[in-house]
């Protein structure tokens, strides 16, 4: 069980002035799940590569428990990362594959193939330790991965891009497995992704990085009910932001005068709501009731999505489609706000 | 890679395959037949008498052939050696990674190939001579680094251009040290490249003559500087039957290797993009 803490963690690459990473600081509880979030080239795996000891940073540090570990060898780190790519070794078998972090430790033979044994079970491969690499399918792959680096046991595991090449079935299957064996050993785990469902559905906490600064660290929900900004927002499929005035009770805008939650912000800003939030249908008892005009209706299947114009601003919304089904196009529709889903981002 | 292909491109392949044993093959067999000769004189095709008698006396203690045969081995083997210690690294740095006067680095290190050996050792002479290399073997074994290097570095640089180095990485963050990365992840990697330009390290170094013989200063026989000696004192048996070890090695190479120097899987990439 290990806490990990970056402190000011800063990354220029080599004939480069923007820095890659930038300050970045964090906290990981031990046998915490957290999520490196970002577009690619935002500086999510040079964050990981420093703290793995494969890549030096320019400035800031990287804590265990506490303890600088800078000045360690990766080898010694007590982490170990799994690549995107899997990266097993072509010249060995599945098992030496896996048994591979115990041979560097010098572990004996039987006590490695026990061990070896053991993880194929635990990742639900027990047949095919005599397999070459390159007779795997993806998925088997990155079992395979994910075995070698479980095998070690170690108090930092890394992954990068855990589900990203995987089929979408085998990505929940994938979900699963990770968070179940996750959980189960206990081991701090950092992974990267760009993908925002990956993280919110796999991580306890997810750190947003845009640009090689970090916006936000917190649990999933936040980034949907209360980013720190509008890029944050659009991250996350944001779509609404209404700019106006709040006197933190009150929000002045184009949509004219709406309740607002408790402990909203106050001054110029942009209001933002989720699409999914919008709620459709005359309700006499609703605050912060308008009345829309439909300006485009796109069935989804499961959902239907809705453009609505209100005094000049164009809003987006996600309904189920039974309920929008009897609107078309240009039709008045009656809609409402719930104040506690409406967030304010003061200017 | 022309498996597929027209008439013209066929016609190529016979004619380049015909050019090749002519000048390749040929040459080969009068040098087998005067081995086995006993006089062989104008204008008849082969030889009136055959005998064993130059190839007894090559065996034999006094020719000294077999003990040449052993320094050159030897020779070659350290030269090939010393070839696979600089040229890995440097094979690497020029495959894999960027930086400033690249261009240069891989100009110098293709520049024993173009400019004539014997432009080039009268200098090494004068410094060896300072270092006290002349007429040893050591210096022999230095001064055929000068043509090795970059059959080298050429094929080791090939390799490294298509390498993916997070291999060694995961290695690493899987506990091995840098020493055992080596070992288990890289070494394994580029075995092909070390095998074929060994190979063609070890026949560079067999082959030289001019080097040896100027930083030799005949002191330090190898057997094509023997092979002249007998070629230039008419002795054309004698001659043919080291010609004839002369080669093997070159003959059990292609044999061996013929696979990896060509097809898809060719291990000889150059710079990569040469």
């Amino acid at each position: 069980m290990t806490q990990v803490s970056l402190r000011d963690l800063t990354k220029v690459y080599q004939g480069e002035f923007e820095p890659s990473l930038d300050r970045l600081s964090l906290e990981i509880d031990s046998g915490e799940l957290a999520a490196l979030l970002g577009p690619s080239g935002c500086g999510k795996t040079t964050t990981m590569k420093m703290i793995a000891g494969l890549l030096e940073p320019t400035s800031g540090d990287v804590q265990f428990d506490g303890r600088s570990i800078l000045h360690e060898k990766p080898e010694k780190r007590g982490v170990v990362m799994v690549f995107q790519n899997y990266l097993l070794f072509p010249y060995m078998s599945v098992a030496e594959n896996i048994g591979f972090g115990l041979k560097m430790r010098k572990v004996g033979k039987l006590e490695t193939s026990r061990r070896v044994g053991e993880m194929l079970d635990l990742v639900k491969l027990p047949d095919l330790g005599n397999r070459r690499p390159s007779e795997l399918s993806g998925g088997q792959q990155q079992r395979v991965a994910l075995a070698r680096a479980l095998i070690v046991e170690p108090d930092v595991l890394l992954l990068d891009e855990p589900l990203s090449n995987l089929d979408a079935h085998l990505r929940f299957e994938m979900r699963d497995l990770i968070r179940g064996l996750q959980q189960e050993l206990g081991i701090t785990t950092i992974f990267v992704t760009h993908d925002q469902e990956e993280a919110v559905v796999l991580a306890d906490k997810v750190a947003l990085i845009l640009d090689g600064r970090l916006k936000q660290y917190a649990g999933a929900e936040e980034f949907y009910n209360r980013p720190v900004d509008e890029a944050t927002a659009r991250f996350f499929g944001g779509q609404n932001f209404v700019a106006g005035s709040s006197d933190g009770s009150r929000f002045e805008s184009a949509l004219g005068s709406l309740d607002l939650p408790e402990g909203a912000a106050s001054g110029k800003g942009k209001l933002t709501f989720r699409p999914e939030n919008v709620r459709i249908g005359d309700s006499a008892s609703a605050t912060n009731r308008m009345t829309a005009s439909l300006a485009e209706k796109l069935f989804m299947g499961t959902q239907t999505r809705l453009k609505l114009r209100i005094g000049g601003e164009l809003i987006d919304a996600i309904a189920n489609p039974n309920e929008v089904a009897e609107f078309s196009k240009g039709d008045e529709i009656e809609i409402s706000l719930p104040p506690s889903s409406l967030w304010v981002l003061a200017n | 890679m022309y498996r597929r292909g027209g008439a013209f491109t066929r016609g190529f392949r016979v004619i380049s395959g015909a050019v090749l044993i002519t000048w390749l093959v040929l040459p080969l067999i009068p040098l087998g037949i005067w081995s086995f000769a006993r006089g062989w004189y104008f204008p008849d095709l082969l030889p009136r008498n055959w005998s064993l008698k130059a190839w007894e006396y090559t065996f034999s203690d006094t020719a000294g052939v077999i003990e040449c045969l052993w320094l050159t081995i030897f020779i070659s083997l350290a030269a090939t050696i010393l070839s696979i210690i600089v040229g890995v690294p440097a094979g690497r740095a020029l495959g894999l990674y960027r930086f400033r006067g690249k261009e240069l680095v891989e100009l110098m290190i293709l520049a024993p190939t173009i400019v004539p050996g014997i432009a080039v050792v009268l200098g090494i002479h004068s410094v060896f001579i300072t270092l006290g290399l002349n007429n040893t073997v050591t210096g022999v074994i230095v001064v055929h680094l000068i043509p090795t290097l970059p059959y080298m570095v050429l094929v080791m640089s090939g390799i490294f251009a298509n390498y993916d180095p997070s291999f060694e990485a995961q290695a690493r963050s899987l506990g091995a040290s840098a020493l055992k990365t080596f070992w288990y992840i890289t070494i394994p990697a580029i075995m092909p490249g070390i095998i074929v330009g060994g190979l063609f390290a070890f026949l560079v170094s067999w082959s030289q003559y001019i080097l040896t013989l100027l930083i030799g200063g005949g002191k330090v026989v190898t057997l094509p500087l023997l092979l002249f000696n007998f070629a230039t004192s008419s002795r054309n048996d004698i001659t043919g039957a080291i010609g004839m070890i002369y080669i093997l090695p070159g003959i059990l190479i292609l044999l061996m290797t013929a696979r990896h120097l060509s097809g898809r899987s060719s291990a000889v990439g150059g710079f990569g993009t040469i």
